[in-house]
C-alpha cells in the first residue's frame, strides 16, 4: 500500500509540474515580454492562466498533505534539512499569487500596477528555481538521516543543497516550465503575431531544456548519491526513460517547428510528464535517498488504507470538475474574448 | 537531536518562542482570509440569485463587485494557506513526524474541498459568459460550501490536537492508531459550529461597514442599501446565535480541558459557587484574579448547569502547565465584542420586525460601520483562546510544543521574514479594496476599465 501512496505522490507532482508548472512559466514570460507587442503578450500570460492557476497550485497542496499523511517522517527530515530552500519557495509562492490578483483586478493602467506585475514575474521565475533546488537535493544523495534514531537529520541546514547539482535541477525546471508554458500559450489566443512571439519563445526555451539536462546529468556525479547516479543512467528502464523523453522532446519541437500546435500541446505535457515519472522511478524504493525509503517512512497500514479509499473518492468529484474546468475554458481562448481595452 | 544538544538551552528556549510566534503570526493573518473565504462566496450567490429573479441589474453590478473582492481574497488565503500546510512540518516537525498518520486524513479531505473550491471559482470569475446562468450560480455554491467544508476539515485536525485520541504511545511512538477514531473527536463539534458562525459573521459585519461607510458619503445610494441589507442579513442571525453556541462550547472546554477553563476564567481556586468574572487582573503570585466583577456562582452555571457544582481552579493543576496569562484577556475581548454584536444585531431585527426595514438612521449607519473590525478581532482573540489556550501542549497532554520544534537554529531570520511579509501584504490587501471602494459602482465613475 505504501507503494501505491508513492505513485499516487508521484502522480500528483507530474499533474503539478504539467499543470502549475506552466503557470509559473508564463509569469516568467512575464519578465521576457518583449517587442511592440509585449503589453498584449503580458495580458495573454495573465488571462491564459487566470480562470485555472488556483487549482492547479492545489496539486502542490496534495503532495505536501499526501507525503505528510501517508510518509510522515520523510515529511520531517525534507522540512528540517531544507527549511531554508523550502522556505524561500514559499515566499516565492505567496508573492506570485497575491501579486497577480493585484496586478488582475486593481485599478488598471497605472504605475502600481505595472509594479506589482513586475514582482508577479520576478516571482513566477524564482520559484520554480527553488522548486527544482529541493528535488535536485533530495535525489543527490546529500542529506544524511539516521532511520535508527527516529529519523535524526544529521547532515547541516545548507550543506545538501548549496551545490551545483541542485541549481542545474532548479533551471532545468525552470527551462522546462518555460517551454511548456510557452507551447500552451500558442493555443491560447487567435492573433498569429501573438503566436508566432510565443512559437519563438518555446524554441528557445527548449534549447535551454537540452542545455540544463546536459548540465545537470554533468554535475550529477558531484556529490549525488551513487546508487541514484547508476540508477539513473544506468539500468535498462532508465535508458528506456531517457529514450523516451529524448523522442518525445524531438516530436515536440518538431510539432512547434511546423506549427502543429493542437498536436504540440498534448506533446509537451508528455515530455515533462516522462521527465519527472523517470525521476520517480530512478528513485525508488527511496524517499530520500539514501537512507528514507518507502518503506521505513511509511505509516501504518490502518492509515494508508483509509488514505487511499479517501483519495479515491475525492478522485471521483476532483476529475468531472477538473473536466469541466478545462473544457469551459481551454477549448477556446478566453484571451480575445476578455482582454481589456 | 545532535545539531539540539550543541545549542545552548536558552537558544532553544528563544527558538521555540520565535516558531510559536512565526506559526502564530501566520494563523492570524490567514485566519482572516479564511473566514472571508468561507462567508464572502455565499454573499455573491445571494446577490446573484437576487439578480435572476428580480432582474435589477443593481445586483448584477454588486455581484460582481464582491466576486472581485472575493478573487482577491480568496488567493491571498490560498497562499497563505499553503505556508501554513508547509510550515507545520517547518516550525514543527516532531509533531508531524508523530501525528502525520494520526490526523493527515482530515488535512487530505481539505485538499479536495480546496481543490473544488480553486476549480470553481475559476469557473464563477471567468466563466460570466461561458456557463448558463444556472450553472454560474450552482458554481458560486460549490465555492461557497467547499469553503466551509474546508474548514470543517482544519478545525478537525485542530480539535485532535486539543483532544487527541485514536492511537496509543508505547516507547514514545504512535501506535494503534486509528485515523477514523481520532478525526471523530468530541472536540471538533462545538469548534466548527462556533466558527463557522464566526466566519459568517465577522465577514458579513466588515462588508456591512464598507458599505455603510459609503452611504455616509453618499446617502440613500440604492446599491449600497441592497448591499447592507443583504450582508446585515447574514450578520443579524449569526450574531444573535452565537452567544448560546459560545456557551455550549464553554461547558465543552470546561468537560474535555478544564484547565483553559480555568485560564480563561482566571479561576485559580477549586470551588463550588464559583463566580463569572468579568475583566479582572490574574495574578499567579498571589492565585487570584484581582480587580474583578465578580457574578456569584455563574461560572459554576454556565459550565455545569448548576449554581452549586465545583469548577476547578489552576491550582489543581502543575504550574509548568498553565497556559499564558494572555488567555484571559483574549477571551474577555472575544466575550465582549462578541455581545456588542449581538447588540447591535438586537437593533437591527428589532427595527426590521416592525417597519420591515432596516434601521435607516445616520447613527446605525455610524454604529455598523465602527462595528466592522469587530468580528474579526473576535475570531483573532478566540483563536488565541484555543491555541495559546492549549500551550505548552501542542498535543494535548501528550506532546509538548518544545518537544516539537525543528533544531533548525536562527529562526528569528524566518520570523522577521514572515511577520514583514504579512505586515506588507496587510497594506497592499487594504490599498488594493480601498482602492476597489472608491471605483464601487453606483458611485461617480472613476477612470479606468472593468475586468
Amino acid at each position: 500500500m505504501a507503494w501505491v501512496m508513492a505513485l499516487v505522490i508521484l502522480i500528483a507532482l507530474i499533474l503539478y509540474a504539467i499543470l502549475g508548472g506552466a503557470d509559473f512559466g508564463a509569469g516568467f514570460w512575464d519578465l521576457f515580454a518583449s517587442g511592440p507587442r509585449a503589453r498584449r503578450q503580458r495580458d495573454l500570460v495573465a488571462l491564459a492562466i487566470g480562470p485555472v492557476w488556483e487549482a492547479n497550485h492545489v496539486w502542490l497542496i496534495l503532495v505536501v498533505v499526501a507525503l505528510f499523511t501517508a510518509f510522515p517522517p520523510a515529511f520531517a527530515v525534507l522540512s528540517i534539512a531544507l527549511h531554508v530552500p523550502l522556505a524561500l519557495m514559499l515566499l516565492g509562492i505567496v508573492a506570485r499569487a497575491s501579486s497577480y490578483v493585484f496586478r488582475n483586478y486593481d485599478v488598471a493602467g497605472d504605475v502600481v500596477q505595472q509594479r506589482w506585475g513586475n514582482v508577479f514575474a520576478y516571482a513566477s521565475a524564482a520559484t520554480p528555481i527553488l522548486l527544482g533546488i529541493v528535488v535536485g537535493a533530495i535525489s543527490s544523495g546529500a542529506i544524511r538521516v539516521d532511520p535508527e534514531r527516529g529519523f535524526e537529520v544529521l547532515t547541516g541546514f545548507f550543506a545538501p543543497w548549496v551545490r551545483i547539482f541542485p541549481f542545474a535541477v532548479g533551471f532545468f525546471a525552470l527551462s522546462l516550465f518555460a517551454f511548456l508554458a510557452a507551447v500552451y500559450l500558442i493555443r491560447e489566443t487567435h492573433d498569429p503575431e501573438l503566436q508566432e512571439d510565443f512559437r519563438l519563445r518555446a524554441l528557445i526555451a527548449q534549447g535551454g531544456v537540452v542545455v540544463f539536462a546536459l548540465i545537470a546529468a554533468l554535475t550529477s556525479r558531484l556529490g549525488a548519491h551513487e546508487e541514484f547516479h547508476v540508477r539513473l543512467l544506468g539500468s535498462w528502464w532508465s535508458w528506456l526513460f531517457f529514450a523516451a523523453a529524448c523522442v518525445v522532446a524531438a516530436i515536440t519541437t518538431l510539432l512547434v517547428v511546423r506549427r502543429r500546435y493542437a498536436l504540440a500541446r498534448i506533446f509537451a505535457a508528455g515530455e515533462v510528464a516522462v521527465v519527472v515519472a523517470g525521476w520517480g522511478f530512478a528513485h525508488q524504493p527511496f524517499l530520500i535517498a539514501p537512507d528514507v525509503t518507502i518503506e521505513n517512512a511509511a505509516a501504518p497500514a490502518a492509515t494508508l488504507r483509509l488514505l487511499i479509499i479517501v483519495l479515491a473518492v475525492g478522485a471521483l468529484t476532483l476529475f468531472p470538475s477538473l473536466y469541466w474546468l478545462y473544457r469551459v475554458f481551454k477549448r477556446e481562448p478566453i484571451f480575445e474574448e476578455l482582454r481589456r481595452d | 537531536m545532535q545539531a539540539r544538544a550543541s545549542m545552548p538551552y536558552l537558544a532553544l528556549v528563544d527558538n521555540l518562542l520565535f516558531a510559536r510566534t512565526q506559526m502564530g503570526v501566520s494563523l492570524g493573518f490567514h485566519i482572516i482570509f479564511a473566514a472571508i473565504g468561507i462567508a464572502m462566496p455565499l454573499l455573491m450567490v445571494i446577490s446573484e440569485v437576487a439578480w435572476l429573479r428580480t432582474k435589477d441589474p443593481d445586483y448584477l453590478e454588486l455581484t460582481k463587485a464582491w466576486a472581485k473582492g472575493t478573487a482577491i481574497l480568496i488567493a491571498i488565503g490560498a497562499a497563505s494557506g499553503t505556508v501554513l500546510s508547509f510550515e507545520l512540518g517547518l516550525l514543527f516537525p516532531g509533531f508531524m513526524r508523530h501525528a502525520g498518520a494520526v490526523i493527515g486524513m482530515p488535512f487530505s479531505l481539505e485538499g479536495f474541498a480546496f481543490f473544488a473550491e480553486a476549480i470553481f471559482v475559476g469557473i464563477y470569475l471567468y466563466g460570466w459568459n461561458r456557463v448558463r446562468p444556472a450553472l454560474h450560480v450552482a458554481a458560486g455554491i460549490a465555492v461557497a460550501l467547499a469553503g466551509a467544508l474546508s474548514a470543517v476539515f482544519v478545525i478537525t485536525a485542530n480539535a485532535w490536537m486539543n483532544h487527541p485520541r485514536g492511537f496509543r504511545i508505547e516507547d514514545g511512538v504512535f501506535v494503534d492508531i486509528d485515523p477514523w477514531h481520532a478525526m471523530t473527536t468530541p472536540f471538533g463539534v462545538h469548534q466548527i459550529i462556533h466558527m463557522l458562525v464566526a466566519a459568517y459573521l465577522a465577514t458579513g459585519i466588515l462588508v456591512a461597514a464598507i458599505h455603510a461607510w459609503i452611504l455616509l458619503r453618499h446617502p440613500g445610494n440604492p446599491i449600497h442599501r441592497k448591499a447592507l441589507g443583504i450582508a446585515m442579513a447574514m450578520v443579524i442571525p449569526a450574531a444573535i446565535v452565537q452567544p448560546a453556541i459560545g456557551d455550549f462550547a464553554s461547558k465543552q472546554v470546561a468537560r474535555y480541558q478544564p484547565l483553559k477553563l480555568a485560564a480563561m476564567e482566571g479561576q485559580f481556586k477549586t470551588e463550588a459557587n464559583a463566580p463569572l468574572r468579568i475583566l479582572g487582573i490574574p495574578d499567579r503570585e498571589a492565585r487570584e484574579t484581582r480587580l474583578a466583577i465578580e457574578l456569584p456562582g455563574l461560572l459554576s452555571f454556565l459550565s455545569y448547569g448548576d449554581r452549586d457544582a465545583v469548577v476547578q481552579g489552576m491550582e489543581d493543576f502543575p504550574e509548568e502547565n498553565w497556559p499564558p496569562v494572555v488567555v484571559h484577556y483574549a477571551f474577555q475581548l472575544m466575550v465582549l465584542f462578541g455581545m456588542l454584536l449581538f447588540f447591535l444585531s438586537i437593533w437591527a431585527a428589532a427595527h426590521w420586525i416592525g417597519r420591515r426595514r432596516l434601521p435607516q438612521s445616520r447613527a446605525f449607519l455610524w454604529c455598523v460601520l465602527l462595528s466592522g473590525p469587530l468580528g474579526m478581532a473576535a475570531i483573532e482573540f478566540g483563536w488565541i483562546v484555543t491555541e495559546v489556550g492549549r500551550q505548552p501542549w501542542v498535543i494535548y497532554e501528550v506532546m509538548r510544543t518544545s518537544e516539537a520544534v525543528t533544531p533548525m537554529p536562527g529562526l528569528i531570520a524566518p520570523l522577521i521574514v514572515s511577520c514583514l511579509l504579512y505586515i506588507g501584504l496587510s497594506i497592499a490587501v487594504i490599498a488594493v479594496l480601498y482602492r476597489q471602494v472608491m471605483i464601487a459602482p453606483g458611485l461617480p465613475p472613476a477612470p479606468g476599465p472593468e475586468v
